[in-house]
């Protein structure tokens, strides 16, 4: 119990990363394989954040001339910009899948994708 | 300028994928002019990082002038400078050979699309200089993106197999980044000797042990590992033909390194790495028969040639997987030979593909209208068959020493079957290509309007990239010794010199 209790956080995210696992390879609809990969890297940047995240602790920044005193005092920032980038990188891709997704329906006017593998065969 | 070479082997494809959609609108030329200024300032930083790295050691460049583990660091040991001198020296040689393929596409277009092939590269690349790992995922996933939108310039089908491609290449890059945040939580450092360091005394803690599974699943997915394949017939048969040499020669072996990189370089053979090892061992060898076998049941020259880098990237996995000596050797051999040898065979394909040749049905009698590409073809088959004196039967030849060294009679064995599964698909093939008769008799009409050459069969700016590669792989057959001696010897994780 205290293994779940303890770490509630991480078990919630890692039941919003197999959410997402389902939901890329079980969901036949385009847009929502698309919806679930955005929940899996949602999932991934909450863990981030998570590892980042301390009780009481300041925000690490020092005006000019402080000498920074002890360092468990502060937040790591690293994750958190770590994952901003991750974010942008999720933006981009969702992007591109959402460009890449116009153009299918344009052309097959579904988006499932077993009706769309039935169409490219022939 | 020279303290910059490792920065500007990256920054150089990456400025120019920026300028390149301008400059397309305003002139063709000063666009073509720049691609090439850019591709040849990142092929000379790579060659001179490599020089640099052979007589001094590996050449460290600090971003902004920040330590490690602070900082991002660039690293070109020898490693890095003949993975970077490889990836530079196709991005030049594909460039020419994608360009008679855009002939009627609008300038606008031609922008954009040269645009992604440099963040292609310029991904590429920094996923080898790099000495970061968060930084590598980013590179990952600037290539990847830029690797998905190629794919969906190849017309309608194209567009499916990039969304697939997407899905699963994303997803791969998730694993990756999960796998990264687990050793960042036990060791809290990202720079890639940092965390060999650190890691040591780690080996068997399980955080450790689960990022190392995640991390090989998502270079796996990526390197197109058994039974994580499924997204790479499509993506590499239905991309444009003018970027297929690219995607599929480089794209792959890119990954191969990253994962021979972070397994034998950061978290270092011992403990959970061994029996990670061994489990992708296995993978491998199924993936080069269950490739070998599907390339077999294949109609069309591309996916033939798909399913044969399915089997091929197996034999890559397989000598990670031994890893000693002989069989790491076999592995960075055949990252050289079988890029050079798949680039070629695709750019065969490409050329066949012009002259609406794509079943390998249709390629009945290709010798007498297509002399140079046919002969290109046997060369290149005869080094995915690995027969000598081509490249082919060298990495094989070491990676099955490898095999025998480690005692893995099996593997040998798998090596040796996959060899004469290779064989049929691709002497079938050259039956078509020299033996058949060709109904039309001529070389035919070309798949697209407006494609006239004046009695050569191709224009020579995709005949000469053809036949270099081709070239290649004779020359890394016949040199393959002080190739070994001279660059792969100092590649291996310990000295053994």
């Amino acid at each position: 119990m205290d293994a779940i209790a303890g770490h509630l956080n991480y078990w919630l995210i890692a039941v919003l990363f197999v959410v997402g696992v389902y939901g890329l390879a079980f969901q036949d609809n385009l847009l929502k394989k698309l919806m679930a990969l955005n929940v899996i890297s949602v999932s991934t940047i909450a863990f981030f954040l998570n590892l980042g995240q301390k009780v009481g602790a300041k925000a690490p920044i020092l005006p000019g001339g402080v000498k920074g005193g002890e360092a468990a005092a502060y937040a790591n920032p690293l994750p958190h910009t770590l994952m901003l980038t991750a974010i942008v990188v999720g933006v981009a891709t969702t992007g591109v899948g959402l460009a890449m997704i116009y153009r299918i329906f344009k052309h097959y006017h579904t988006l499932e994708e077993s009706e769309i593998l039935k169409g490219m065969r022939e | 300028m020279t303290e910059q070479f490792p920065a500007l082997i990256v920054v150089a494809p990456l400025v120019a994928a920026l300028l390149v959609p301008l400059t397309a609108r305003l002139s063709l030329a000063v666009t073509y002019c720049l691609i090439l200024v850019s591709l040849m300032v990142s092929l000379t930083g790579a060659l001179s990082a490599l020089r640099y790295s052979l007589v001094e050691g590996a050449w460290h460049y600090y971003f902004g002038g920040w330590p490690p583990p602070w900082g991002i660091e660039y690293v070109v040991d020898p490693l890095a400078g003949i993975i970077t001198s490889l990836v530079g020296l196709f991005g030049i040689l594909v460039f020419f050979y994608s360009i008679p393929f855009l002939a009627g596409k609008e300038p606008r277009e031609k922008g954009y699309f040269y645009s992604l092939y440099l963040l292609l590269l310029a991904g590429l690349l920094g996923i080898v200089a790099t000495g970061d790992v968060f930084n590598l995922y980013v590179f990952l996933e600037i290539s990847s993106l830029a690797a998905y939108a190629l794919i969906a310039f190849g017309g309608h089908q194209g567009v499916v197999a990039g969304f697939r491609y997407l899905l699963v290449g994303t997803a791969a890059g998730t694993l990756y980044l999960l796998g990264v945040g687990y050793t960042y939580a036990v060791t809290g450092s990202l720079n890639m000797a940092d965390l060999g360091n650190l890691l040591a005394s780690l080996q068997s803690s399980r955080p450790v042990i689960l990022a190392v599974a995640l991390i090989v699943t998502g270079l796996g997915i990526k390197m197109a590992l058994f039974p994580l394949y499924g997204w790479l017939p499509d993506a590499y048969s239905l991309s444009p033909p003018g970027v297929a040499p690219l995607i599929a020669g480089v794209m792959g072996k890119v990954s191969a390194y990253a994962l021979y990189r972070l397994l034998y370089f950061v978290f270092k053979p011992g403990g959970p790495v061994l029996q990670v090892l061994d489990v992708v061992g296995w993978l491998a060898a199924a993936g080069i028969i269950v490739g070998s076998v599907m390339a077999i049941a294949q109609k069309e020259f591309g996916r033939m040639l798909a399913y044969s880098s399915v089997s091929q990237m197996g034999y890559i996995a397989l000598g990670i997987a031994i890893g000693n000596a002989a069989a790491l050797t076999g592995t960075l051999l055949h990252i050289f030979s079988h890029a050079v040898a798949k680039g070629c065979l695709f750019m065969v394909a490409g050329n066949g593909s012009w002259w609406g040749r794509r079943k390998i049905s249709e390629m009945a009698g290709m010798s007498k209208a297509m002399p140079l590409t046919s002969a290109t073809l046997v060369v290149a088959s005869l080094s995915m068959v690995g027969l000598p004196p081509t490249a082919g039967f060298f990495s094989k030849w070491y990676l099955l020493m490898g095999a025998v060294e480690k005692g893995s009679w099996i593997y040998a064995v798998i090596l040796v079957i996959s060899s004469l599964l290779t064989a049929i698909y691709f002497f079938r093939v050259l039956e078509h290509v020299y033996l058949k008769k060709d109904p039309g008799a001529s070389l035919g009409t070309p798949a697209e309007e407006g494609r006239s050459l004046r009695g050569w069969e191709l224009a020579p700016s995709m005949l000469v990239p053809t036949l270099l590669l081709g070239l290649g792989i004779l020359a890394l057959g016949l040199f393959n010794a002080p190739f070994v001696d001279g660059l792969l010897k100092f590649s291996l994780p310990w000295r053994t010199w």
